[in-house]
Parts: structure tokens; C-alpha cells; sequence
């Protein structure tokens, strides 16, 4: 064991491999070369199509022990894992390793191949039931947590080789040329794809819409695609996206959201060329929604809007109050009928997103970001993964890519939540650094980290109601009383890795 | 004009949700009502007002004007709200059912009594009648002067109008007289005048339009049922930024007609005079309280030295 310089105690080494505690979000500098893929040759005449998931499987060469990856962009409708991992087990492999960019509730159906041993681990976070299990000790695999970035970063050096990567294609040729904006699964951006497409031994195209060649636009080539398979149904489209986000109601997230948008606006980042991201839950909309009205208020013309993107933010690009939208996920209906006909909605992979392992990543060029909270230290620490009963029920997402990337990082969150502050001595897991944080947003207060002496003044000078965080919490404390700390026993379920590979925390196992 | 103070917002909260009660600090109104009456079934009457005076003790950051609506005097929560309710130290009581200047001397002589019991200053304990009735509207002169506790005649147009047996609209044509008459009583006692609520909480047009015949007709400040709805109201009252401009113009122009020894001086060929210098005060301390101008305007500036 090794403490990080956030003092969370590191084992040497976890399934197999020798971990790096966190140091800093900065220092950790790359070597070698970039993960190398087979080459491959493939003649006029022969044909990619084969009849079905397990016909593919079976040409991919996959064997015991092997990593496979999906991405989700089919988020919680998506069909495509359980139904490749029932093969697997059907198939008789065993061991296979998840290295799928994020695995939701809906996936909670390949519980019993975990158990029965045909999954041998996730090399990337777990949505739901699985880490609730995982984190009461009932499922025996390790599980390591990667953000956007982080799992991008982690595919393009190898640290995560992927043997076969089944990519769920909403729109493809027989010849793997694919896209995501058409059909009747349509998700709009494979961001979390690319990386995978570039990288695995094997790329095997799942599509429920096989359309005449050439499949345009063309968002991951036939030269990188392998086979090609149809399926029924890649998804539950009512699943896939929301039909719409909506913007809170409720008082409370619309005073964090007016504050917000305030701290936003005594930033001084507010001006031409602004570039900003947003999620899709309701004070974050709320946000976008000031943001909106601020914009078209000074006239100003924003640069870009960022990551996974709504309705919202495709009304502010056609607006004229953006120039571009930079889409690594579409979060509803709006936002995947802009992708396939507004030339300035990119696409992007989640390497270009967020990766720090490369020539430099769109989040660097980010003024501001909006983020949410399970819990935050008085360190500005922040906590995503693990709810306040200790279980992982959340991934890691773009949280800890964009706090590092942008200038201004605000955090969101009511100070109560379930009766219990959102402000702790320590919060139970570390997912992104306080040293990346800028601000946290409370309805009862702002505080503002040490790194922002400007803007601390300028909010007071502004009559913004500027606490210190330890305030903050005694304040929230007064009202919930001082929660009672959780016991975990020693044995870890899964590891917090940072974006540059070395370890942030660890998940242990809830004592019950 | 000595004792102005901004209450633009008075919002409504019901005294029985402990949920809502702790998110009081939070909210920007000028002020909020605890409800103890329609809010509250009766069967919550005495947990709710042992609720909100432990909230009242625990809210030692008081950062907006508090009042509790108390149930009617002639009912029999009402002495029972006040006794449990006053030593947690709220700053008024909005009175429902204000029929007649009687009810509110009833009320002033309980107060007094509350307060020499509590050994407070006598008068600490201000006053808001509700005038909802007909009767209320016909007796709105003596009721504005029948106590100097009273800082605000409050019109409530929902028991108003079932008084009348009519129903409410959107346009409120039906309100109108009843809302001229509580306003004259107001300004004629020299007091604020408090519009009623409007329902509709997602109607955020309806209330921007009620909201603004009210204050063109007078009225200072409105009641809210909901948080949402105090940006649009305080938006409503914000004074227009040339107002702004113009107010302190008049107060730099009266400024200097008191240099020269006069009280009264021509700006942009308008007389300015003692009304007019009123009326820019006015502006401007509404203007600071939106943030509109760094200082507060001191008395001085206003009506000259002693």
C-alpha cells in the first residue's frame, strides 16, 4: 500500500497489474509508441457479411481470456452487449475481459456469465446493478474505472488491447462503412467508437440497418471494419435518446443554475469565441438556458459548445450563438437530427474529445464546464462513482477530462441531497482532483477553490453569496447533522483510474 | 419615506413542510409569508406551528423580512399560532381576514400584550392585513389606520372574489375597483400597498402582465406562490435603466439648486421639485437593491441639511 498525495491508500499492484498512485493532474508524461494493429488484406470480391453474431464471433478468433469492447452510445436501450456475451457463453469462452466504453442498467442481464466465470473482469466502469453487487462483495471480477479520456488514452498506448470490438452501427454498408445518424437506432455520434475502430485486433460492425453502398457520411471506414453482421434490433430506441431534456422546475436547482450562470458571467470568460459545456440533467439545462439568454443579451458569438450534446445546444448552433458543436454523445432526439444535416455539428472520438495522451484534446480548449456532484470535500474533491451507501453506481464519464481541461470548472449540486450534505470531510471515492475544480455551486452558497483569487473577489464584489467551504458544510451540517462514516472492509472491487493511468482511488467493498 | 423598504416579493410558504421551510435562506424575495392557515389542514395545525418556531430559532442568519400568516383570530388556532409562534421572533404577522379595523386592533392589543410578556420593545412586532372581502375593501381606510403596526395593506383577490361569488380571470377586470380602493387607503395612510398572488405558476407571461398593471397602478410588491415566480416579479420592479439615469440627474440637478439656496431648479427645461426629487428617491433606492447603482442614497441628499 502507498498513499497518492490526495492520502488514499494504493495498493502495489491489482489484478495483475502494477498500479502509479495520483500525483497530479499534469506531470504524468507518456512514452513509446502508440498500440499497433494487425494489418490485414482484402480483395475485390470478398465479402465481409457474415450470417450471424455467433458466425462473427467465431471468424473474429476469439478465444479464453480475450478483451471485447461496444461502445455506448445506444446508452440504456442498448442490446448489442448482453447479446454478444450470451454467444460468448454459449459458445463455451470463458474469461473474456469488458472493455466496453460504459456498461448501463439494461446490461445487468450478463450478471450470471459473471458468476458462472465466462467474464473475467471490466476495464471500464459499470452503471447500476452490477457495481451495486460488485460493491457488496457477490461479484468476484476486477472492475477499473476510466473516464472519457482516460479510456481512450488507455486503448491508444495498449495499456487495454481489445481482441475483438463489436461496434453497434446504426447506419452501415456491406463493406463497414458506417455512421450513426440514420435508422431506426439512430444515436447521432460513435464518439466512444473510434478508438476501438483504430485499435482492436478485430472490429466486427453490428447493424440493424444495412443500407446500399457506400454508407455516407462515413464516419468509421471500411478499412478499418472487419465483418459486418445484421441483427434484428441494436436497441430500445424509446432507450437510446430521450425525446427531450427538460429544464428543472424546481426552485432550488434553478437558484444553483441562476448562480451558475453568474459565476459564469463574473468570470470574464463570457465574450466572443466563449466555448462551454453542459450534461443533459435538468439544473445543467437550466444553466444553458441563462447562458442562452446572457449570449443573446451581449450580442456575443460563442466558439464552440461541447460533449455530449442535447436539443439545447443545437438551438444555441442554429441561434447563430455558437459557430460549432463538438459531439461526442447525443443526448436526445434534437441533438442526432442535427448531427446528420448541420455541417458545424462534428463529430468527434472520445481521443480528440478528451484524451491527455495526445497532440492535445478539445476539452484544453474549453472556457467553462458545468458538472454534477454525489459529494465534495473541503478540498474540492468530488465524488461521481459511488453513492452515499458506498456503492459504484456511476461512471466516471467526460468529469474528470474537462474539470483538467477547461479554465473554469463549476460544480453543481444542492447542498442536500437524500437528507445528507453534499459537503463532506472526505467524500467516499475521488473521481476528479479539488485541484481541477474551480468552484462548487450550492443554493446555499458558492465557494470558490484558492486558484481563483479574482474571481472570488469579483463574485463579492457582485454581493454573490461567497462562502468558504468549510462554512458551507458546517451550514449544511446544522440542518442534516453529521452523517455517520460508512465501513468498507479491505478488499477492493475496483480501482478510480485517473485520465493519465495512474490511480486516483480505489472502491472497496461495503461492510454490511 | 424615512422607514422604506424593499418588499417587492413576499412569498408564500407553507408552515408544515419542513422541506420548503429549510430552503427559506436561500431564496431571494424581499420576504416570505410562513402560512399556518390554508396551507395547513387542520389536523397539522399544532406540528406545524411548533415546526416553524423551531425553524424561526434556528434561523439565526435572518436574511429576508419573516411573516407568519396566522389563522384567524375568531378561530381557535389563531391566539395558539401567535402565543407559540412570537417568542421565536418573527417580524410581523400577515393577518387573514382583516374585515374590519376592530380585527387588527385586536390583534395590535395582543401584540402589545406578547411583547411586554416577552419583555421586547413594544411595536416590534409589525403588521400586514389581508383585506379579501367586500367588507374588508369597504372598511380599507379605517383598516389602514388602525394600527401603527401595519406597514402594507395586502389585497387577496382569491377569497375576494369568492366573497363576491364571482370567479377570477386572467385579465382580473373584476378586481379592479377593489384593487384601486386598498391602494388609495394604502398611499392615503402613507403605507405600502402589497398586490395578491397570482396562481398560475407556470404562467410566466400571466404573472409578468398582472405584475405590471399593478405596479403602473401603484402597488409596491407582490405575494408568490412559488420561487420560480420572484425573478419575474423583481424584473417587473427593477427600475428601467433611463430611469435610473434620470433619477440621479435630479438628484445631482436638486443638489445643486440647494447650493444655490433654492428648492427648486429646471433640468432639461422640467421643473424639479420636491415630488419629483421624492420620486427619483424612490428610483434609486430600488435600483440599489437590484444592484443597479453601487451606494445607497442618503437622506441628506434627498431633502437637504437641516
Amino acid at each position: 500500500m502507498a498513499l497518492n498525495s490526495l492520502g488514499r491508500e494504493i495498493p502495489a499492484s491489482y489484478a495483475g497489474r502494477t498500479l502509479t498512485p495520483y500525483r497530479d493532474p499534469f506531470s504524468n508524461q507518456p512514452s513509446g509508441l502508440a498500440a499497433p494493429r494487425p494489418i490485414t488484406r482484402v480483395n475485390p470480391g470478398t465479402s465481409k457479411l457474415v450470417g450471424s453474431l455467433r458466425e462473427a464471433i467465431e471468424a473474429s478468433g476469439l478465444k479464453d481470456g480475450m478483451t471485447i469492447s461496444t461502445h455506448h452510445a445506444l446508452r440504456n436501450g442498448d442490446y448489442l452487449l448482453n447479446a454478444v456475451v450470451n454467444e460468448i457463453a454459449a459458445l463455451g469462452i470463458r474469461g473474456i475481459w469488458i472493455a466496453s466504453s460504459s456498461v448501463h442498467p439494461v446490461h445487468a442481464e450478463i450478471i450470471p456469465h459473471i458468476k458462472s466465470g465466462v467474464i473475467a473482469g471490466f476495464q471500464c466502469g459499470v452503471n447500476g446493478l452490477i457495481g451495486e453487487l460488485a460493491s457488496k462483495g457477490e461479484l468476484q471480477v476486477p472492475i477499473i474505472v476510466r473516464s472519457h479520456g482516460g479510456r481512450a488514452r488507455a486503448i491508444l498506448e495498449g495499456s487495454v488491447k481489445i481482441d475483438v470490438s463489436f461496434i453497434a452501427a446504426p447506419c452501415c454498408d456491406p463493406c463497414g462503412n458506417l455512421n450513426g445518424y440514420f435508422g431506426p437506432s439512430a444515436c447521432g455520434s460513435l464518439g466512444y467508437a473510434q478508438s476501438d475502430a483504430l485499435h482492436a485486433a478485430c472490429v466486427v460492425a453490428v447493424t440493424d440497418n444495412l443500407v446500399p453502398y457506400p454508407a455516407v457520411p462515413v464516419v468509421i471506414p471500411q478499412t478499418l471494419v472487419d465483418f459486418v453482421v445484421q441483427v434484428e434490433r441494436l436497441g430500445d430506441p424509446a432507450k437510446i435518446v430521450s425525446t427531450t431534456t427538460r429544464i428543472t422546475t424546481d426552485p432550488v436547482g434553478l437558484q444553483i443554475a441562476s448562480y451558475a450562470a453568474q459565476v459564469i458571467e463574473a468570470s470574464g470568460l463570457l465574450q466572443d469565441g466563449f466555448s462551454f459545456q453542459t450534461g443533459s440533467g435538468g439544473i445543467s439545462l437550466a444553466v444553458a438556458d441563462k447562458m442562452r439568454s446572457a449570449m443573446r443579451r451581449g450580442n456575443i458569438k460563442g466558439s464552440f459548445g461541447c460533449g455530449g450534446i442535447t436539443g439545447y445546444f443545437v438551438g444555441m448552433l442554429e441561434e447563430g450563438l455558437f459557430s460549432s458543436l463538438m459531439d461526442v454523445q447525443c443526448f436526445d432526439t434534437e441533438a442526432v437530427r442535427s448531427i446528420g444535416v448541420n455541417q458545424a455539428h462534428q463529430e468527434i472520438s472520445a481521443d480528440l474529445y478528451a484524451n491527455p495522451f495526445n497532440r492535445g484534446a478539445v476539452v484544453n480548449r474549453l472556457d467553462c464546464v458545468i458538472l454534477g456532484a454525489t459529494e465534495v470535500d473541503c478540498n474540492f474533491n468530488v465524488n461521481v462513482n459511488t453513492e452515499s451507501n458506498g456503492y459504484l453506481l456511476h461512471n466516471t464519464g467526460g468529469h474528470s477530462d474537462t474539470a483538467a481541461g477547461a479554465k473554469l470548472s463549476i460544480i453543481v449540486a444542492p447542498s442536500i441531497r437524500g437528507r445528507l450534505p453534499i459537503v463532506r470531510d472526505q467524500v467516499t471515492t475521488i473521481t476528479t482532483p479539488g485541484e481541477t475544480i474551480s468552484v462548487v455551486v450550492t443554493e446555499r452558497g458558492i465557494a470558490v477553490h484558492d486558484r481563483h483569487p479574482e474571481l472570488k473577489e469579483e463574485l463579492i464584489r457582485r454581493k454573490l453569496p461567497v462562502k468558504e467551504i468549510h462554512d458551507l458544510q458546517k451550514e449544511t451540517c446544522r440542518i442534516t447533522g453529521t452523517p455517520r462514516p460508512l465501513d468498507f472492509e479491505d478488499e477492493i472491487v475496483a480501482l478510480i483510474e485517473y485520465r493519465d493511468g495512474s490511480i486516483i482511488d480505489v472502491v472497496r467493498r461495503v461492510k454490511e | 419615506m424615512g422607514d422604506f423598504k424593499l418588499r417587492r416579493s413576499l412569498l408564500y410558504v407553507p408552515g408544515n413542510m419542513p422541506s420548503m421551510l429549510q430552503n427559506i435562506p436561500i431564496f431571494n424575495c424581499d420576504a416570505v409569508i410562513i402560512d399556518l392557515e390554508d396551507a395547513v389542514p387542520m389536523s397539522e395545525k399544532d406540528a406545524a406551528r411548533h415546526l416553524v418556531k423551531h425553524f424561526l430559532m434556528n434561523y439565526t442568519e435572518r436574511n429576508k423580512e419573516l411573516l407568519v400568516r396566522i389563522n384567524p383570530l375568531d378561530s381557535k388556532w389563531g391566539y395558539e399560532d401567535l402565543k407559540v409562534v412570537l417568542p421565536a421572533l418573527p417580524d410581523g404577522i400577515r393577518l387573514p381576514k382583516a374585515d374590519t379595523p376592530e380585527i387588527v386592533e385586536r390583534l395590535d392589543t395582543l401584540l402589545t400584550e406578547f411583547e411586554e410578556e416577552l419583555d421586547l420593545e413594544i411595536g416590534r412586532f409589525r403588521v400586514l392585513p389581508s383585506l379579501e372581502s367586500a367588507l374588508a375593501i369597504i372598511n380599507a381606510v379605517g383598516i389602514a389606520n388602525s394600527s401603527q403596526r401595519i406597514f402594507a395593506l395586502a389585497f387577496g383577490a382569491e377569497d375576494y372574489t369568492a366573497s363576491m361569488e364571482i370567479e377570477r380571470t386572467k385579465g382580473g377586470e373584476e378586481l379592479f375597483n377593489a384593487r384601486t380602493r386598498v391602494l388609495w387607503a394604502a398611499k392615503a395612510a402613507g403605507i405600502q400597498a402589497i398586490d395578491t398572488i397570482f396562481a398560475d405558476v407556470n404562467d410566466m407571461e400571466g404573472l409578468k402582465a398582472e405584475t405590471e398593471l399593478a405596479k403602473r397602478l401603484g402597488y409596491t410588491g407582490k405575494c408568490l406562490v412559488n420561487p420560480r415566480q420572484i425573478e419575474v416579479v423583481h424584473d417587473v420592479f427593477a427600475p428601467k435603466k433611463e430611469e435610473v439615469d434620470y433619477a440621479l440627474q435630479v438628484i445631482e440637478a436638486i443638489q445643486r439648486a440647494r447650493a444655490l439656496g433654492t428648492g427648486v431648479i429646471s433640468l432639461k427645461g422640467k421643473m424639479v421639485d420636491a415630488p419629483v426629487v421624492k420620486r427619483a428617491a424612490r428610483v434609486l433606492r430600488t435600483a440599489y437593491a437590484h444592484g443597479m447603482v453601487d451606494t445607497l442614497i442618503d437622506e441628506e441628499a434627498i431633502h437637504g441639511a437641516q
